[in-house]
């Protein structure tokens, strides 16, 4: 409306805009700020969050160990044939680590700091030994120099001594012992393996995430076999074939409704059909699984419709124009287009549904277990609840292992949403 | 685009007298300069004037009305589109022309609201027999879409497609043959040979309409309708599509719907006016646009409205 070169004088209307436009531009720049500072508080709150549980969690992943000489003896041990596993099985391991002990620090005396000793060293380590003989049974009566897991306490003390010491259950002498440890280097932290491969523990030490990443991974295929067909399947229904009609609508409203259904509602519906009518056993992943479909089959039915929708039209007019069946427009052509949409809408589904721990306390798999499932059958926890289990732990070790059970979770939900985009990456490159 | 046809009640017997509900515009009656506006003529109409029966009719339809909900988009259509000749529909926009070239395959069949009566025979078969499979109808009555619209494909599997689902070639060789000849046909196949594997969207808006031609043939179909299919296209890309047309006419029988009055005067054989969901006027396509029978069509073909 201006004049490039500004030789004419503006006209009235052309300085009325001119006017406005500083205004304009200014609430522009300032929607923009808006929108930038949201992005940068998300920002902010992941990065309080990453450094908060990193911070706490890294030491999760170690495990402190001493340093002790062992005298294998057969008398101790009463262990006589290392090849036999009964004999192993019932071996008084205990007793050679607390001869051990009792050798390298001579200056425990007395009923109580001899127990205070002894409670230096996790319960675990005697499994270690027990394994270690097994696996070769020429140890037997010789002595050996061996690395063996410390109790909790030890080791949470070991580890904020480089910051603020935690020793509220540790005795004077105990402490003692340590620095000698430490002095000597006897004592050391290396990588914690045992956290991702055993399962649930009573004792920090030897607790692990496995059985709870296997009941998560289980009841994940249950929810995903069961969920994806079905939420494909009833999309495409409704969708391609459902007559416009009350009754769709009502089943629409429905779809929508469910998706806002709190999830602890699936959980207590499980509980009352799954448990309490067709009698499943508790806390096995199949129920879980089953659950965990309830809740996100709406998820995935209404992101399945909306791909579908996102269809053209004109492809399915084409087929049809060529004389293509109903069926055939859908799957050669409807469903393939529609894919990415879908994928991604399923794993969102899954993705919420390996993060939800209320369902799934209803049904029982809250439970303690410690062996690691290996069926769907099978009784299993999975991550979230066990970390809810882990942090509502008096042991002070378990806080740690809280934050590092946390970064396993976040690591699996980082995996997931990378298969998604890399998924549909892939099925878009299809043009 | 046919659902805004008409307003008021329409009378569908052909002894209804006119209801004279509906206010002429101004340009209306100037264009007409008579007493009557177009729409009041078309709507009077009862009887289409010319000669829309033909003696070896492929497709014959008689008495075809269609109702969107409760509008009426077609009324009482009598035409016959004789065997390997080319028809070109034209009217002015909403006209009903795609509605009337959508029942011949049946395509109408996908919106819910849409109700088709009357007769419409292919080769003395009803095709809206309650019994009639749409599926080999539509193979043996194929059609060419307004929008090049080729499957997210590979070039070759767009031409294969027909031939693969209705199982017309068995052997990989014969589906070659298929795929080659039918974009030879098209007019295809020297722009495309080296490149059948990359995908049939990336080609130009007149290459894939003829893409869709090509696909289209490969069935061998008896009839194919076209519905403006060089209305997305340059003028170049339109003069192949044409040229193409009047090949394929020799050995298909064609029905096409165009905006394009040179086109339907270049390509058909002959031409069908529609105004308001009224056929009102079929003849050969050279008496059409130099001696019409009736005002309306002369009007239009005038360019006094339209």
């Amino acid at each position: 409306m201006t004049s490039p070169n500004n030789s004419k004088p503006l006209s009235q209307q052309a300085a009325l805009v001119q006017k406005s436009l500083a205004k304009r531009y200014a609430s522009e720049r300032r929607f923009k700020a808006y929108g930038l500072a949201s992005v940068l508080f998300g920002l902010c709150a992941l990065l309080v969050l990453f450094v908060e549980i990193f911070g706490g969690g890294l030491s999760g992943f170690k495990t402190t160990q001493v340093a002790l000489t062992l005298e294998l003896d057969s008398d101790v041990l009463e262990v006589y044939d290392a090849t036999n596993p009964d004999e192993i099985l019932a071996g008084n391991y205990t007793g050679v680590i607390r001869n051990a002990l009792k050798e390298r620090f001579p200056d425990a005396t007395g009923r109580k700091e001899k127990r205070a000793l002894y409670s230096m060293i996790s319960v675990g380590a005697t499994y270690d030994l027990r394994d270690q003989l097994a696996a070769d049974p020429d140890l037997l009566d010789t002595s050996i120099d061996v690395w063996i897991l410390a109790d909790d306490d030890i080791d949470t003390y070991y580890k904020s001594l480089s910051s603020v010491p935690y020793a509220e259950r540790m005795s004077d002498k105990q402490q003692q012992w340590v620095q000698d440890l430490i002095d000597k280097q006897e004592i050391r932290t290396i990588f914690n393996t045992r956290f991702f491969t055993s399962g649930d523990s009573s004792e920090p030490e030897m607790a692990g995430i496995r059985g709870a990443i296997m009941g998560s991974l289980l009841t994940m295929m249950v929810t995903l076999l069961l969920s994806f067909p079905v939420g494909v399947a009833a999309a495409i229904y409704l969708e391609e074939y459902a007559p416009k009609n009350r009754l769709t609508d009502f089943v629409e409203v429905n779809i929508n409704n469910l998706a806002a259904v709190p999830s602890i509602i699936f959980g207590l519906l499980g509980l009352a059909i799954f448990i309490n009518l067709f009698e499943m056993p508790r806390s096995i992943p199949l129920v879980g699984g089953i659950v965990l479909t309830l809740m996100t089959l709406p998820t995935i039915i209404i992101s399945s419709r909306a791909a579908v929708k996102a269809v053209p039209p004109s492809i399915r007019e084409a087929a049809l124009g060529i004389g293509a069946s109903k069926m055939q427009m859908i799957l050669h052509h409807v469903l393939p287009l529609a894919m990415p949409g879908m994928l991604t809408g399923a794993i969102i589904g899954m993705a919420q549904a390996l993060g939800e721990t209320a369902p799934l306390l209803m049904i029982g798999m809250v439970a303690f277990i410690m062996d690691v499932p290996g069926a769907i059958t099978d009784p299993a926890t999975v991550m979230p609840v066990q970390i809810f289990l882990w942090s509502d732990s008096p042991e002070r070790a378990f806080v740690e292992k809280t934050s590092a059970a946390i970064m396993v979770l976040l690591m699996f939900l980082m995996f997931m949403n990378a298969m998604a985009v890399l998924l549909r990456k892939r099925l878009e490159r299809r043009w | 685009m046919q659902d805004t046809v008409i307003e008021s009640k329409a009378p569908t017997a052909k002894t209804v007298q006119v209801e004279r509900t509906k206010k002429t515009t101004k340009t209306e009656s100037n264009a007409m300069n008579a007493k009557r506006s177009p729409t009041e003529i078309a709507e009077s109409i009862t009887e289409t004037v010319g000669k829309p029966l033909a003696q070896n009719a492929k497709l014959a339809m008689r008495n075809v009305n269609v109702h969107y909900d409760q509008k009426q988009a077609v009324f009482d259509v009598n035409l016959d589109i004789a065997e390997n000749q080319v028809v070109a529909l034209i009217g002015p926009s909403g006209c009903g022309k795609s509605t009337f070239l959508r029942c011949l395959n049946r395509m109408n069949d996908t919106i819910d609201i849409c109700r088709v009566e009357g007769s419409i025979q292919l080769d003395g078969m009803d095709i809206y027999d309650s019994k009639l499979d749409v599926v080999p109808l539509r193979a043996r009555v194929g059609m060419v879409f307004q929008k090049p619209n080729p499957f997210p494909k590979s070039i070759y599997d767009n031409v294969a497609y027909g031939p693969r689902i209705h199982g017309l070639v068995n052997r990989r060789a014969d589906l070659d043959d298929v795929v080659e000849s039918s974009l030879r046909k098209a007019g295809l196949w020297e722009e495309v040979k080296d490149r059948l594997e990359s995908p049939g969207t990336g080609l130009s808006g007149g290459q894939q309409q003829r893409l869709c031609i090509a696909r289209t043939i490969a069935v061998s179909p008896e009839v194919i309708l076209m519905d403006e299919p060089c209305s997305a296209l340059d003028p170049i890309a339109t003069a192949k599509i044409e040229e193409l047309i009047a090949e394929l006419s020799q050995n298909f029988t064609i029905a096409i719907v165009t905006h394009s009055m040179q086109q339907a005067a270049r390509v058909s054989n002959r031409t069908a006016y529609f105004h308001l969901g009224r056929l009102v006027e079929v003849n050969e396509t050279e008496k059409v646009f130099t001696n019409p029978d009736h005002e309306l069509t002369e009007a239009y073909i005038t360019g006094r409205f339209g």
